[in-house]
């Protein structure tokens, strides 16, 4: 089977900055990749690049063999449009640190959005599949609350739900618990823990270590732009191979 | 019966013509005519800001200019020669166009011209508008599939009302009264109903009175409708929603419960 996601050479620069400096990568299918690494190591950046919210100065991004963000016209790279970028999303789910949920809608409003104006599902269709997916991460009482009514650990539960609602080939996660109080992390977490179960391929950027010990299939950690390790992650956690892994897992604890 | 200063001031006022006139006819179709070149110039001005609002925030330069130079042109020149200009210039320009021809009438001209001086003013409202609304919400919204237009549709424009009710209140309100100036290409709005009469009859403050009672009667419906509108976008669940936005405006890990 060939990959469902493939980086190959990705450069990206914002102004003189260089964020990713030639980064290449594959995941399997079903393979749930942590994304690890300090702060500034272009991480967040990277899963922008995946789904061409941030556009890529150089290499390519390959989403199941399709070029992401362009199409090859005589041997030469054309941006895409608007539309079909757009059509290629729906099959990549994201899922923000700060949530991004709609303030406007409700929890169920939320999730319906996308099938009903995207996909064209029917309202009662797609309130039937919201229901069970809120349902899912546990939020079937919340259906009716606005996301100012709930806490960040049920916000960001409605936005995976959100994402999921699509139906999804790949989930990218942007350091998700991160604006959570610790209370509430274990509730997104053990989300997130259930999907890997279920064989969603996911690429997670993550500063919870024990996450990606235990729930992540591989280990990438990035520094400075660039992949500096890419391993299983009991051999990343044992005894990473270089310097900076050592450093940063001395850091962040194992 | 009134005495004093009151008695001598009132006394001039020819108070019959104020009551046989206040409910004409006549008037009333000036508020008529009034009320349709104030509503069709707003939503086309609405329209025409949203527009070069989304062309104001553009990726592409020549567009960005575009909609700057249509901002200094219809902000920076007198709404009254932007009236003569489509009514009378224009015809000058492409006589093919002339009005007496009846290509474009002097109520065509009339909300052309408060329409295009609108959108002007609206173009930098909805910009603000646009710009109120968290960049993190259009990133959600584009990685779950959704295009640009219905992104901006369903998603950033329904939060941008927030911000834009109130100055388009304003807007509306100032539109009203400044539609009066399309006297000038002989449009029967209430102002022009009144220069005719008094021009006549040469009953100045009586014809004054009666336009401005109009004038104050459609200005407090439009506040009122700005004030239902306002509360309406506060948010979805009443007073407890006021926080809805405000909350959700500061970063999640600062406010949020």
């Amino acid at each position: 089977m060939p990959p469902l996601l493939e980086l190959v050479d990705v450069h990206k620069a914002f102004g003189r900055t260089e964020v990713l400096r030639g980064i290449s990568f594959s995941v399997e299918p079903g393979e749930v990749v942590a994304v690890l690494g300090p702060s500034g190591s272009g991480k967040s950046t990277l899963l922008l690049c995946v789904n061409h919210l941030e556009r890529i100065d150089r290499g390519r991004i390959l989403f199941d063999g399709r070029l992401v963000g362009y199409r090859e016209q005589g041997g030469r790279l054309k941006a895409e449009g608007d539309a079909a970028v757009a059509r290629m999303r729906r099959e990549i789910g994201m899922v923000f640190q700060r949530f991004n949920l709609f303030p406007h809608l409700t929890a169920l409003g939320n999730v319906m959005e996308a099938p009903v104006h995207v996909l064209k599902q029917s309202k009662a269709e797609a309130r039937a599949r919201a229901t069970a997916m809120l349902s899912r991460v546990g939020l079937g009482d919340k259906l009716d609350a606005y996301p100012s009514q709930l806490s960040g650990g049920q916000q960001q539960r409605v936005a995976i739900a959100r994402s999921l609602a699509m139906g999804p080939r790949l989930m990218l996660f942007d350091e998700v618990t991160s604006a959570l109080d610790p209370e509430l992390v274990g509730e997104v977490l053990e989300v997130m823990r259930g999907l890997a179960e279920m064989g969603m391929t996911m690429l997670v950027v993550t500063h919870e270590m024990a996450f990606a010990r235990e729930a992540a299939s591989r280990v990438i950690f990035m520094d400075e732009g660039a992949v500096v390790e890419d391993a299983p992650p009991a051999a990343f956690f044992a005894s990473p191979r270089s310097d900076r892994a050592r450093q940063f897992l001395s850091r962040y604890g194992r | 019966m009134l005495g004093g200063v009151e008695g001598l001031f009132l006394g001039v006022i020819d108070w019959g013509v104020v009551r046989d006139n206040l409910f004409s006819e006549l008037v009333l179709r000036g508020v008529w005519m009034t009320v349709r070149l104030s509503v069709l110039a707003m939503l086309f001005g609405i329209a025409l800001g949203t527009v070069f609002a989304l062309m104001r925030l553009s990726r592409l330069a020549p567009v960005r200019w575009a909609s700057l130079l249509y901002i200094w042109l219809f902000r920076g020149t007198p709404l009254l020669v932007q009236i003569v200009f489509w009514f009378f210039a224009l015809p000058q320009l492409w006589p093919e166009w002339a009005p007496w021809d009846g290509k474009l009438s002097t109520f065509q001209a009339a909300i052309v011209a408060l329409s295009i001086n609108e959108g002007a003013y609206m173009t930098e409202i909805m910009r603000a508008g646009i710009q109120s609304v968290d960049p993190g919400q259009a990133l959600a919204a584009r990685s779950l599939g959704m295009t640009y237009p219905l992104a901006m549709r369903r998603i950033i424009l329904p939060q941008a009302m927030r911000v834009v009710i109130p100055p388009t209140g304003n807007e509306f309100i100032a539109m009203l009264k400044s539609s009066s100036l399309v006297n000038a290409i002989s449009v029967a709005e209430l102002f022009f109903v009144a220069k005719q009469q008094y021009s006549s009859s040469l009953k100045y403050l009586e014809w004054l009175l009666i336009i401005s009672a109009w004038y104050l009667v459609l200005t407090t419906i439009a506040s009122l409708f700005q004030a239902w509108l306002e509360a309406r976008y506060r948010g979805p669940a009443g007073a407890a929603s006021e926080s809805v936005f405000s909350r959700a405006r500061r970063p999640a890990w600062m406010g949020g419960r």
